[in-house]
């Protein structure tokens, strides 16, 4: 196996940065931290890498009130209980209690897997330094057997962040960065073409026309991403608008547009220019 | 050569350790980088940490390789060079798993053998061998390296990009929205547990199932916040260009919510025996009560350009000062009195040489009211020992 062994899949459209970063990621065996605007594809990257590999994908999708302990095993100390009381099961073997987390499962299982820990900042600040040990030696120790699970094969770890707290430095350290940059015309055609493969190119170029005017108008909160351009030109499709009054009236604006006051803030761009 | 481009990336205040260097040349020599584009990628996923450092990434990828006048030897050594890393064997297994302090006292090693920046600067990377390092000496005077990848016809693509500067608008020394402010004052918090004892509930069951279902109830105290925020932010006429910038770390520092408690007083200039307790400046509370209030969990954050007539700061009989003492005075006693304060400048770096503004920063540690500074400033004030335990 060569370096390059990521070159996307046939619905997943990556350009050579992020190749490029997937790849070091893997030769090098460290986990990659993938942030960028929302609706970038930061989460399906994942699969795409897992389908492109062929191997299995583990996914973790991390919650504010996510303890990093959860991805490594966690001890059902109330079963146990609840068994030894009522059950007929033999309560002495803890093992039978202990539960593999996502990390647990990728570290025992038999062949490569790819690991996704999803939007890791909604945790607590704490989460990712709680996890440093266990990504970078790919192993953890389960305190109740006394034992510890080492990595049979280094699962691709593909972790991704909204920014919305600040990563420790230590944990960054040891991540291959990547940032995802919103797609330009060019590869969002690509990608759009990939979604809806039967579009109308004049369709199409009217909706890209003001879904990046759209983007670039001032004072919106959220701006529009990939996702919402694909929904709002499949209903578009559906519908059978003519271009024309796609460009002069923003038809069903609410699915590019989810917030009151960016639809007011584009209709006082209009209203000016 | 690549040594230069460690040098470069230090100097664009890319903070480097020998931990990424390390992985970067590992990296080279298992042929992760076969031409100039392929370095470049590589470089930037294993050396950056943010979309905030790409640019300054870029901006040494172009000191160092981008230069406009590349010799053709330079470009050739460059393109041998990438040639042998690419005949290493990709195939080879991971490498095997040094331990860091051992690397880091290789590192250390190799850094005290190096002279000097120009002098067998590549003497811990190379193109062949077997060692975690290499070693080549093709480039004893750490020649700068030009941008042709392979027989001088022209840049490489990714030099190009480079020198576009595709990321200058991720830069985080750009005032950047509410949201990023908030994102770093959230580090000012300092967490403890001393607040009213609550129920520990997931204890408590764990502790319950190994008695065997003697319930044993765990208490402990509520995690709480220790930090008070206060901001002084100076309305005068000077400020007015700054209004929307200081206006937006007012609404993030007051949107949070998460510190004890937050106080927001607003001066003229600089700050005399009364401080306002409004933009508007009609209410006023005496600035020695306030003073007296701040204690050594308050960080203050003074906002202002800080610059005035000279008068205004050192003289007694300073705007509206009838107490007779000079707005330097008040500073200072602010400063005393609160170790954990920085002042925010909304004015850029270059016009900070104004007399007052020196002295001021002779009081307060200086930052600009960038999300970059913010983050420095959260940083100079966080004092080292008040890290509690987070449990």
């Amino acid at each position: 196996m060569g370096f390059d062994r990521f070159h996307g899949t046939a619905t997943y459209i990556a350009d050579p940065d992020l190749l490029s970063s997937v790849n070091a990621a893997i030769a090098l065996g460290r986990p990659l931290l993938v942030k960028g605007e929302p609706g970038t594809g930061k989460t399906r990257l994942a699969h795409a890498v897992a389908q492109a590999l062929g191997y299995p994908l583990l996914g973790w999708h991390v919650k504010s009130t996510t303890k990093a302990q959860e991805g490594l095993y966690t001890y059902d100390v109330v079963q146990r209980l609840n068994d030894s009381r009522f059950g007929d099961h033999d309560v002495s073997d803890i093992r039978r209690y202990i539960k593999l987390g996502v990390l647990g499962r990728a570290f025992t299982a038999k062949e490569p897997t790819v690991v996704l820990i999803d939007e890791i900042d909604k945790a607590d600040v704490e989460f990712p330094n709680d996890l440093l040990r266990e990504l970078d030696e790919m192993a953890f120790s389960i305190h109740e057997l006394d034992e510890t699970v080492t990595a049979r094969h280094r699962p691709v770890t593909i972790i991704t962040s909204n920014a919305e707290k600040e990563l420790p430095d230590a944990f960054l350290r040891r991540c291959i960065f990547h940032y995802i940059a919103f797609p330009d015309r060019e590869r969002m055609t690509e990608i759009v073409r990939v979604h809806l493969p039967a579009v109308d190119q004049v369709l199409l170029d009217a909706a890209m026309d003001r879904f990046f005017a759209i983007r670039k108008v001032g004072g919106i909160r959220k701006a529009p991403s990939t996702s919402e351009l694909v929904d709002w030109l499949t209903v578009l499709v559906k519908a059978g608008l003519d271009p024309e009054r796609v460009r002069r009236e923003d038809p069903f604006l609410g699915l590019l547009l989810k917030q009151e006051q960016d639809q007011a803030a584009l209709g006082t761009q209009r209203r000016r220019g | 050569m690549f040594t230069d481009l460690l040098f470069a990336l230090r100097a664009r205040g890319l903070p480097i350790g020998a931990g990424e260097w390390l992985v970067f040349l590992d990296g080279l020599q298992r042929g992760l980088a076969s031409d100039v584009d392929a370095l470049y990628r590589f470089g930037r996923s294993v050396l950056c940490r943010s979309e905030a450092d790409y640019d300054a990434f870029d901006l040494a990828f172009t000191d160092t390789f981008g230069g406009a006048a590349v010799s053709p030897e330079v470009a050739a050594a460059l393109a041998a060079w990438l040639e042998a890393a690419a005949a290493f064997n990709p195939d080879a297994p991971p490498p095997p798993e040094l331990d860091p302090e051992k690397l880091w006292e290789e590192f250390l090693k190799r850094l005290a053998e190096q002279k000097g920046r120009h002098s067998g600067g590549n003497h811990w990377i190379g193109t062949g061998g077997t060692s975690p390092f290499g070693h080549s000496g093709r480039n004893p005077n750490g020649m700068r390296v030009g941008g042709a990848p392979r027989g001088g016809g022209g840049r490489g693509g990714a030099v190009q990009l480079a020198e576009e500067r595709r990321w200058a608008n991720y830069r985080d020394d750009r005032v950047l929205d509410v949201r990023d402010l908030e994102v770093a004052l959230r580090m000012l918090r300092a967490f403890r547990r001393d607040g009213p004892v609550e129920l520990d509930l997931d204890e408590t069951i764990r502790k319950t199932c190994e008695n065997a279902g003697d319930v044993e109830l765990i208490e402990r105290p509520a995690r709480k916040n220790q930090v008070h925020l206060v901001l002084m932010m100076d309305a005068g006429g000077s400020m007015a260009p700054h209004a929307e910038k200081v206006e937006r770390l007012f609404s993030a520092a007051s949107r949070m919510r998460v510190f004890k408690s937050f106080k927001a007083y607003y001066f003229h200039n600089c700050v005399y025996d009364r401080i306002y307790t409004d933009m508007e400046q009609l209410r006023r509370v005496s600035t020695a009560q306030v003073i007296d209030g701040l204690g050594p969990r308050h960080r203050v954050f003074m906002v202002g350009d800080a610059s005035m007539a000279p008068y205004e700061l050192f003289q007694s009989y300073g705007w509206l000062g009838r107490e007779g003492v000079p707005g330097v005075d008040w500073l200072r006693r602010i400063a005393r009195r609160s170790p954990g304060s920085a002042w925010l400048n909304p004015d850029p770096e270059q016009y900070w040489q104004h007399p007052t503004v020196a002295a001021i920063g002779r009081i307060f540690p200086m930052f600009p009211l960038t999300v970059a500074g913010l983050r420095s400033a959260v940083r100079a004030v966080r004092v080292p020992r008040a890290r509690p335990h987070v449990a």
